[in-house]
């Protein structure tokens, strides 16, 4: 089985934050304004996070780190959960299962990376924005926690379509919005378990690091360090 | 058919005949109080269906602030129902004299407000419709689905409990009153107060009290691994559980002493619930203020001395921080206002130990609210906005009619059953007067004709 992960080049990136608009196109995330940010009610699967860097203000450098659910290998969110709506599958991808959520939030208080959302009213979209949903995903219905699935209707899709022409998938006829969106491809896609990957080389690179590393969490998404 | 057959009537009441007032008559009073408590609870209600409606948006919760009310009205009711039956039955069990009269009303407090623990965990639910999911795809995995074991079981032993050492009293109702017989009746299980009942009765009681003390510590055990099985800072911790129970007897005991006072006042009893009553838990509650001191002390010591980053973030939003208002007056109203109170003998009277009641109800909400709520205001990555959990008037509410709908209920049991046990206070006078002298006289050496007191010898040596 292909346990799926990708890197993220911060000397790469330039905090453009297209994979923020992408992921929310591609995810039917409702819009969210400044008011509802001050509140903590947005929804942002990919989220870009404000380190504080060196220097003061205001000539600091502020650094921010595009951050995905980071699909755990070890997820304190699957242990939680009750009724085991959130789970890992033969991949690796953390998912949720949103018909069967009972929106206890425990896994939301017990992930370290707050990358879980809950939905706190019905959401929507002004018009015409909500003709054009995806239809690939599902609107999540208000009550229920969600999170980033490595865009996992794609790989659907992908596996699907190898399956019609009786081939095995491809590397990259599966990636994920946010990563096809980097102008800079600062953000690479694939199969960690298969060494000769790119994803794999750059996850074994002397600057590869794993966010809040000490946890034991194995997250699957590699951050490549600055300034090298 | 002649009526020879009917059965002679038992002998009339009268030494406890006032325990049988509040069950016999009714007055404006009671209907005010229950109007009073109506309208409190159809606020929350009313607050309950907005948020039904709309969502769990109507809350002050966002992210990273997923929890906050509701959790600590959870962790705070419980806490509460541990007063009773535990108590009760380690009272019974060390053959504590003066329980007789107090026993019932704490075993009422531990049923009543397990419901608004349990009730609180639905309000709490983004989706309450599909609640029972968590027997159907049950994942024994979660500390969630441990609480739900335990207090499942506890909630069934704990009414058990209440409702044993209930049956001859319902007895009594039966035969001395004219209302509600058939309901006496069926309840009352055809007890006649033969001695065979008897031991049968108390055969039960014990073995109930018994197996009831490690239930009711697992349950409060559980609750804190809710909190200390993630790996959040100042919730993964060891301690949260002996510091979980500990709260929970502590906060427990408060409510007794408040409920017995109001008991006393409203019914007139202050021959059944008297001041050696208030004294002997006022001492209680006193060990218990230490208790609690120490094990939150060393909490907050290991935590400041290791200094690791994350934990001392949240340390210092609950020492100097938003939090720091909670924090210090949760150590002045359960700690330094209650030992001052109760560590005199002139002030440990029935009004010192219901102010100093009072006061640790008000400090182990806020102990409850710092416990659950600062862990996740700061989240180990950081976060664009400072998001500060500001409750809603729906919150409020519901928090509101928790009370209130506490209260009523235990006023509703106060008018069906006697809230002090008759029979217990029977058995005392007629059975363990005599009882207690004897084993007084057994832990004493046999007197005998003194002998002749020898003359030591050799002094010296």
């Amino acid at each position: 089985m292909a346990k799926w992960g990708m890197t993220i080049d911060l000397d790469r990136c330039t905090a453009c934050q297209a994979c923020v608009t992408a992921c929310q196109a591609e995810n039917n995330l409702p819009p969210t304004g400044a008011d509802d940010a001050r509140r903590g009610r947005n929804y942002t699967w990919m989220e870009m996070i404000p380190f504080e860097g060196e220097g003061e203000r205001p000539k600091a450098i502020e650094r921010l780190l595009p951050r995905p659910c980071l699909h755990c290998d070890h997820p304190p969110c699957v242990k939680v959960c009750p009724v085991g709506a959130t789970f890992r599958n033969e991949d690796g991808i953390v998912g949720q299962i949103f018909s069967r959520c009972i929106g206890c939030r425990y896994c939301t208080t017990a992930c370290p990376y707050t990358a879980r959302y809950f939905n706190w009213t019905t959401p929507s979209w002004p018009e015409p924005m909500g003709k054009h949903l995806n239809p690939d995903v599902s609107v999540r219905p208000k009550g229920v926690v969600e999170k980033c699935t490595l865009c996992h209707h794609r790989l659907q899709n992908a596996r699907d379509h190898a399956r019609a022409e009786e081939r095995a998938m491809r590397p990259g006829e599966y990636s994920p919005a946010c990563v096809e969106s980097c102008p800079t491809g600062a953000m690479v896609f694939g199969d960690l378990s298969n060494p000769e990957s790119e994803v794999s080389k750059l996850a074994h690179s002397r600057r590869a690091y794993k966010l809040l590393e000490d946890l034991g969490t194995e997250p699957k998404v590699i951050y490549l360090r600055e300034g090298d | 058919m002649s009526v020879a057959t009917k059965k002679p009537s038992p002998p009339p009441l009268t030494e406890d005949a006032i325990l049988l007032e509040p069950i016999l008559h009714t007055g404006p009073k009671f209907y005010i109080t229950v109007a009073v408590l109506l309208s409190v609870i159809g606020l929350g209600v009313y607050a309950y269906t907005v948020q039904y409606r709309e969502g769990l948006g109507v809350t002050g919760l966002g992210r990273p602030v997923y929890w906050g009310f509701y959790i600590t009205n959870f962790v705070f009711f419980i806490g509460i129902s541990h007063a009773g039956t535990l108590i009760s039955a380690i009272l019974r069990i060390v053959g504590a004299e003066w329980r007789r009269t107090i026993t019932r009303s704490a075993e009422v407090i531990t049923v009543m407000v397990i419901l608004f623990g349990v009730g609180n965990i639905l309000v709490d639910l983004g989706r309450p419709d599909r609640m029972l999911n968590v027997i159907k795809h049950a994942k024994f995995g979660s500390p969630l689905l441990w609480d739900v074991c335990s207090i499942t079981v506890y909630l069934t032993m704990s009414t058990t409990y209440l409702y044993l050492p209930l049956i001859p009293d319902i007895a009594i109702l039966r035969d001395h009153t004219n209302k509600r017989r058939w309901f006496y009746r069926l309840l009352a299980l055809g007890w006649t107060g033969t001695p065979r009942q008897h031991r049968i009765l108390d055969i039960l009681i014990s073995v109930m009290a018994i197996i009831v003390i490690p239930v009711a510590v697992s349950v409060h055990t559980v609750v804190s691994f809710v909190f200390a099985m993630t790996i959040q800072p100042m919730w993964h911790s060891a301690i949260f559980g002996p510091y979980f129970v500990v709260g929970a007897i502590f906060s427990g005991i408060a409510a007794l002493i408040c409920a017995m006072a109001l008991i006393r006042w409203v019914y007139g009893l202050g021959e059944y619930l008297k001041d050696i009553h208030f004294n002997n838990l006022g001492l209680l509650l006193l060990v218990m203020c230490f208790a609690w001191f120490y094990f939150t002390a060393s909490e907050f010591l290991t935590t400041f001395y290791g200094s690791e980053p994350t934990h001392m973030t949240i340390f210092w939003l609950k020492f100097t921080g938003p939090f720091a208002p909670h924090f210090w007056t949760m150590v002045v109203t359960c700690f330094f206002i209650p030992v001052t109170i109760l560590a005199f003998k002139r002030t440990r009277t029935i009004l010192g130990t219901v102010i100093a009641s009072l006061s640790i109800t008000v400090g182990m909400y806020l102990e409850r609210f710092i416990i659950v709520v600062p862990s996740l205001s700061q989240p180990r990555l950081p976060h664009a906005e400072d998001i500060v959990y500001t409750p809603t008037w729906v919150e409020w509410s519901i928090l509101a009619a928790c009370f209130a709908a506490f209260t009523l209920l235990y006023v509703l049991f106060t008018k069906l059953f006697p809230i002090v046990s008759i029979w217990e206070v029977q058995e005392g006078r007629e059975k363990s007067v005599a009882e207690v002298t004897e084993r007084l006289k057994s832990y004493l050496p046999k007197s005998q004709p003194a002998p002749a007191r020898p003359e030591p010898v050799g002094a010296s040596k």
